[in-house]
């Protein structure tokens, strides 16, 4: 075989033509390879609302319900306790919850729709831990700073009763509140709210 | 017959160049004659890499990977498939073998400057494989759908949501799930068993490749062929096959006596290997009460914990990698051994290896104030043992290097002074026995051994300048 003869720009431009056409087809096929690892449609439908029913809570009880597979704390507040909260705002790191995620009807001193019921969502803003339930004031192991709250014993974080997050710990906002709402005195449905039916 | 078999290897030779390769590889390849035992643990890593590969196959033939399934079927490969018991003890203390292999042959590769010209990129290499290895062995522990594989994923894969803008969308990609479920199992299992074991050897082929090339470096760290012979065979050389094959063999030999005591006699390793958590299927709802990565990521975990901001955190966790990369332009000193290194040198090694255990002694323990400060410093330490290294490496006063390998005493010669140091501590002492007549035993002895202790101090003093 000889060069003889050979049109090379001709060539060059075959070479980049085909180069083009085949990362334009490598982008194309990427698409739907990298979106089948996305959530399937099953499971973003999987998320029906869960109902918690208070008539059996006694006061400073929490109970833990599975919502969208996720941990949600209901915890009965006793009035020591919100007064121990209103006490705390010097040592949190964002007292008005001006960051973390939750309904507006939740955006207040108490995070709550009744001060005495909380509910959030019971992981860890910090690496997703499900922190701990340490309602005692002051125990040996966690210090005469500790007034009660969830300790994530992953990686140290510190929340109130609140579930405001601490000062100076890894965790960077409070915890997480799902939409919830209230269908009778008694009885919580979390995952739905009355927001959206307004709008 | 004979005639015919000559045939059949005449007709293979002459369509692929298998001699070639052998001679290139192995009969022709010269190794530096003076390995000590720190360049085991390269052929103990390829050993271990065929046990990890033979023991996970015959795992997934009984494994299925479904957040339903797969607790009670790791529980069914433990007592009701024949040996199963075994093949998942070899997997899961293979692993754990495997890390203290690779962390043992990259700190040879620190003490005696294996990352230096020209063998950077055999190191960039093998720093691909240790991540990837670490890939592995994460996606690998969420298998078994316990407690600490789950809660253990979670916090990893919420490393990720650390990352501004992306973070979120990133680990939920990652998940495939708002939280870890069925379809994370799944996936983890597509990259534990394919993706990551053909990437691993892929690269553990471009490392040999690599080393190959440019040839291996040693305790004197001295290039063995810039001085050949007539037939341009190094001086210092000897060819890696008989001498160390047969060597590796011996090595294997002594690795299979402590790997086979792991697997009969401590599987679990007190729950270094396998942790006890891990024994209670996951549940969503509750984390255990302390949880803690498997050993070999306790270090970076520690890290991480140290520092008490979430993005700053897993930036800190990263770095503590991508340092590694960068070791062979950080160091600057021009000598590669750590023989012929300055003190200050051998000193931040000495630190360096110290906040590293430490850290990983950290990360196995709770969060207690206490334990998060001493963890700071560590960090300190190790971030300051690479980052500072531009600077200390360059005022290090090196000791003059040899241009030829240096003899170094055998076990043999040793062992003389060994018997020596046993006498003068255990002496021969007249003892009464229960009869009342004297014998002589060997006792302690209190000032030979006190003395024996302030002998090791100086030469350990000598030893860092």
């Amino acid at each position: 075989m000889t060069n003889e003869g050979v049109n090379k720009s001709k060539r060059q431009f075959l070479t980049s033509a085909l180069t083009v056409v085949g990362a334009v087809g490598t982008g194309f096929i990427a698409v739907p390879f990298l979106s089948q690892m996305q959530p399937s449609a099953k499971a973003m439908a999987a998320g029906a609302p869960v109902d918690v029913d208070l008539t059996k809570m006694e006061p400073g009880q929490l109970i833990r319900v599975a919502w969208r597979g996720k941990p949600v704390w209901v915890l009965n507040r006793t009035p020591d306790v919100l007064e121990t909260l209103t006490t705390l705002t010097d040592k949190l790191a964002d007292p008005l919850s001006n960051e973390s995620l939750q309904p507006d009807y939740c955006k207040n001193e108490f995070r709550a729709i009744k001060p005495e019921i909380f509910l959030a969502v019971g992981l860890c803003t910090h690496l997703g831990c499900s922190p701990t339930f340490r309602p005692e004031i002051a125990p040996p192991d966690l210090g005469n700073d500790w007034k009660g709250g969830f300790f994530c014993p992953c990686h140290g974080s510190w929340f109130d009763l609140a579930g405001r997050v601490y000062k100076g710990v890894p965790a960077p906002t409070n915890l997480e509140i799902p939409p919830h709402k209230y269908v009778k005195d008694t009885l919580i449905m979390v995952g739905e709210d009355n927001e959206e039916a307004r709008a | 017959m004979k005639n015919r078999i000559g045939q059949c290897t005449d007709w293979f030779l002459s369509r692929f160049p298998l001699v070639k390769l052998w001679n290139e590889h192995m009969a022709h390849y010269y190794a530096p004659k003076n390995f000590n035992i720190w360049y085991f643990f390269g052929s103990l890593a390829l050993f271990v890499l065929v046990n990890q590969f033979v023991t996970g196959i015959m795992l997934t033939i009984n494994y299925k990977p479904d957040a339903k399934l797969a607790f009670d079927s790791v529980e069914y490969i433990m007592r009701d498939v024949n040996w199963g018991w075994l093949v998942r003890y070899m997997h899961s203390t293979g692993a754990s073998a495997f890390f203290i292999i690779v962390y043992l042959h990259m700190f040879r590769g620190v003490i005696y400057g294996s990352y230096k010209h020209p063998r950077e990129l055999i190191w960039i290499f093998g720093m691909l494989i240790f991540v990837a290895l670490m890939a592995e062995a994460f996606m690998g522990y969420l298998l078994p759908w316990g407690q600490m594989s789950y809660w253990g994923a979670q916090v990893i894969i919420s490393l990720f949501s650390a990352i501004p803008v992306i973070g979120d969308d990133l680990s939920l990609w990652i998940r495939g799930d708002y939280v870890i479920a069925d379809a994370t199992l799944n996936r983890f299992f597509a990259f534990h068993v394919i993706a990551v074991p053909l990437v691993l050897l892929i690269l553990v082929f471009l490392h040999i490749v690599a080393l190959h090339e440019v040839g291996s470096n040693n305790p004197d760290g001295i290039e063995i062929k810039e001085s050949k012979d007539p037939f341009g065979v190094p001086v210092d050389g000897i060819p890696f096959h008989p001498y160390y094959t047969v060597k590796d063999i011996v090595g294997i030999g002594v690795f299979l006596f402590f790997f086979a005591t792991v697997i009969f006699y401590m599987p679990e390793m007190g729950g270094y290997f396998l942790e006890h958590a891990n024994f209670i299927p996951a549940d969503p709802l509750k984390t255990p009460e302390h949880i803690a990565p498997v050993w070999y990521f306790t270090p970076f975990y520690a890290i991480l914990r140290a520092v008490p901001d979430k993005f700053a955190g897993v930036i800190a966790m990263g770095g503590a990698i991508v340092v590694l990369f960068l070791l062979p332009w950080l160091d600057r000193c021009k000598v590669k051994s750590i023989r012929y290194r300055g003190g200050i040198y051998k000193k931040a090694v000495l630190l360096f290896v110290i906040s590293f255990i430490g850290l990983g002694y950290l990360g196995t323990q709770p969060a207690t104030p206490g334990a998060t400060l001493v963890a700071r410093i560590l960090t300190v330490i190790y971030f300051g043992f690479f980052l500072l290294m531009p600077l200390y490496t360059r005022w290090e006063k090196t000791k003059p290097v040899p241009t030829r390998l240096t003899h170094q005493p055998s076990l043999e010669e040793r062992l003389p002074g060994w018997i020596e140091f046993f006498n003068e501590v255990f002496p021969q002492t007249p003892v009464k026995d229960s009869h009342g007549n004297t014998v002589m035993k060997r006792r302690p002895d209190r000032t030979a051994m006190i003395n024996a202790l302030i002998r090791f101090a100086k030469k350990l003093k000598e030893s860092l300048d």
